[in-house]
């Protein structure tokens, strides 16, 4: 298993660098890792999704969609757009700590 | 007498009630099957009404024929569950009650999810072909179309048959290119997902086949909005994708009685374990086929799958033996490339399709995730399958419940 080297710590990542152990997220790691996805700041905005995913994962096991992310959560899609273009759960899963969204089916 | 309860007569209520009345003691044991509607459709022949290779009456037969002796058929809408009653209360208010109860509800389009998808643009030059009367539909504009944009669009994940767009895709380009308009064509594949198919394998080879017949794979498009008046989607992120003919898979979602009986997820899918088919929340409820949240395939041949698992449980059950965690995710899809080709994919949970053979390993004689002409002559020897083997339950030689790997090409599984 690969490791990687940020926010002054070594976590494990898959081979596209999303963390494989929960356990060794701390918010640093999950800033760190925002600025590699082009987020410079991390609002409070940004910290409610990420927020909404690890609470939503830790009592499913399994990663929310976008629908249950606007229904569960209460965040509009717009505004997911907004926080994290181009990808606005894989961005934030990946910084959260979490595997990357699997549309698994 | 105690009751075995079975919502919806669609393949897998109609496979479970084949299985159950031979293996259950029927001095003991009633067995009710409940659907609203007449017909039984072969719906994956819904993919070939479109080019016109498949007519109506080709994917139609009464529900009544493959309902077996002994079982009660009631053609009745279903109001809700009342899991805490152990009853089904029925459309006319008739309640049903039961010791177990099967649900497999399906799930269907609900079109009306997407902003503008069912205005005035809907079966006009909006089109889907998971129903039959969108398929015909699409028939009939496809006959008349004499180039322009054509644009294939999955809404929403999960959807029933997922190879089902990118197959459509691929017979639409050899479709137009025997009609003669292919090159006044310009065909758009446009998906939430970041790669053509939901499993990486399968993508890579299929995403190839996209490129070689000049298909425009448009990724990560979430649809916000469609816009029938300037026909175009637009998505979350304000791109737009324009269209002539729009052939959309709109969002999947479980029957309406599951979110009336409050059983389901967001999308009406019920919560279920996913290795034995028993609902989470209830002991004495199963759930099978499309109705599941399961991380398997929305498809018959899952259903298929699982009806062996559950026909097993449903027995275990009854004798108080624990549950057999035997599904493991199964599926086996044939997947039309246009051309009289075919690839076949084969693939459970935990592993990917790969290459190989089928059913028989290293023999087949069908080729796993390679384009055949024997494969695509599979699919379509499959409809005979379908009504005369799989829906009444009886056994489809050399093809197991859990998936072999054996002669399988692993290493090529990524991430495995």
């Amino acid at each position: 298993m690969p490791t990687k080297d940020i926010a002054g710590v070594t976590v494990e990542v898959n081979e596209e660098g999303y963390l494989t152990d929960p356990t060794q997220w701390t918010q640093a790691v999950g800033e760190a890792i925002a600025v590699e996805e082009g987020i410079s700041l991390m609002t409070e905005e940004h910290w409610k999704l990420v927020h909404f995913l690890q609470k939503d994962y830790a009592e499913n096991g399994v990663m929310p969609t976008i629908r249950r992310v606007k229904s569960t959560g209460g965040i509009p899609v717009k505004e997911l757009y907004a926080l994290y273009p181009g990808g606005p759960l894989k961005k934030s899963s990946k910084i959260a700590g979490l595997p990357k969204p699997a549309s698994c089916i | 007498m105690k009751q075995l309860v079975i919502l919806g007569a669609g393949t897998a209520g109609t496979m479970m009630a084949n299985h159950l009345v031979r293996k259950l003691d029927r001095t003991q044991w009633g067995l009710t099957v409940v659907d609203q509607h007449a017909t039984h459709y072969y719906q994956p022949g819904f993919l070939f009404i479109p080019f016109g290779t498949y007519s109506e009456a080709d994917v139609r037969k009464p529900k009544a024929d493959f309902i077996p002796k002994g079982v009660t058929h009631i053609q009745e809408g279903i109001d809700r569950i009342k899991p805490e009653e152990n009853r089904v209360v029925l459309a006319d208010g008739r309640e049903l009650p039961y010791d177990i109860l099967i649900i497999a509800t399906g799930c269907k389009i609900a079109p009306e999810e997407t902003v503008g998808m069912t205005d005035e643009g809907w079966r006009r030059d909006i089109f889907d072909f998971y129903t039959i009367e969108g398929a015909v539909a699409l028939r009939d504009r496809l006959k008349d179309f004499t180039g322009g944009k054509l644009v294939i669009h999955l809404n929403e994940m999960p959807i029933k048959c997922p190879v089902a767009p990118l197959e459509f895709t691929l017979l639409a380009e050899a479709f137009l290119t025997h009609k003669g308009v292919r090159d006044k064509t310009e065909i758009t594949y446009v998906s939430p997902l970041s790669e053509p198919f939901t499993k990486h394998n399968c993508a890579v080879v299929l995403g190839g086949m996209l490129d070689e017949k000049r298909i425009t794979f448009v990724s990560d498009f979430n649809c916000e909005r469609i816009d029938p008046v300037a026909r175009k989607l637009i998505c979350y992120d304000e791109r737009e994708v324009a269209y002539d003919i729009l052939v959309t898979v709109p969002t999947n979602m479980g029957d309406a009685c599951i979110a009336r009986s409050g059983m389901g997820d967001e999308l009406n899918f019920i919560p279920t374990d996913k290795h034995t088919l028993q609902s989470n929340a209830h002991a004495n409820v199963f759930v099978i086929g499309d109705a599941t949240n399961l991380p398997s395939s929305k498809a018959g041949s899952v259903a298929h799958f699982q009806a062996d698992v559950l026909t097993e449980n449903i027995q275990r059950f009854i004798a108080g033996k624990p549950l057999d965690p035997g599904f493991d995710g199964h599926a086996n899809c044939f997947i039309e490339s246009g051309y009289n080709k075919a690839f076949l994919i084969d693939f459970n949970y935990d592993v990917e399709p790969v290459e190989g053979a089928f059913p028989i390993p290293v023999v087949g004689p069908f080729k796993l995730l390679k384009e055949t002409w024997l494969n695509h002559m599979g699919k379509l020897a499959f409809r005979w399958i379908y009504w005369n083997l799989l829906l009444k339950g009886r056994p489809m030689p050399g093809i197991t419940t859990k998936m072999s790997t054996v002669g399988k090409k692993l290493n090529k599984q990524k991430g495995a």
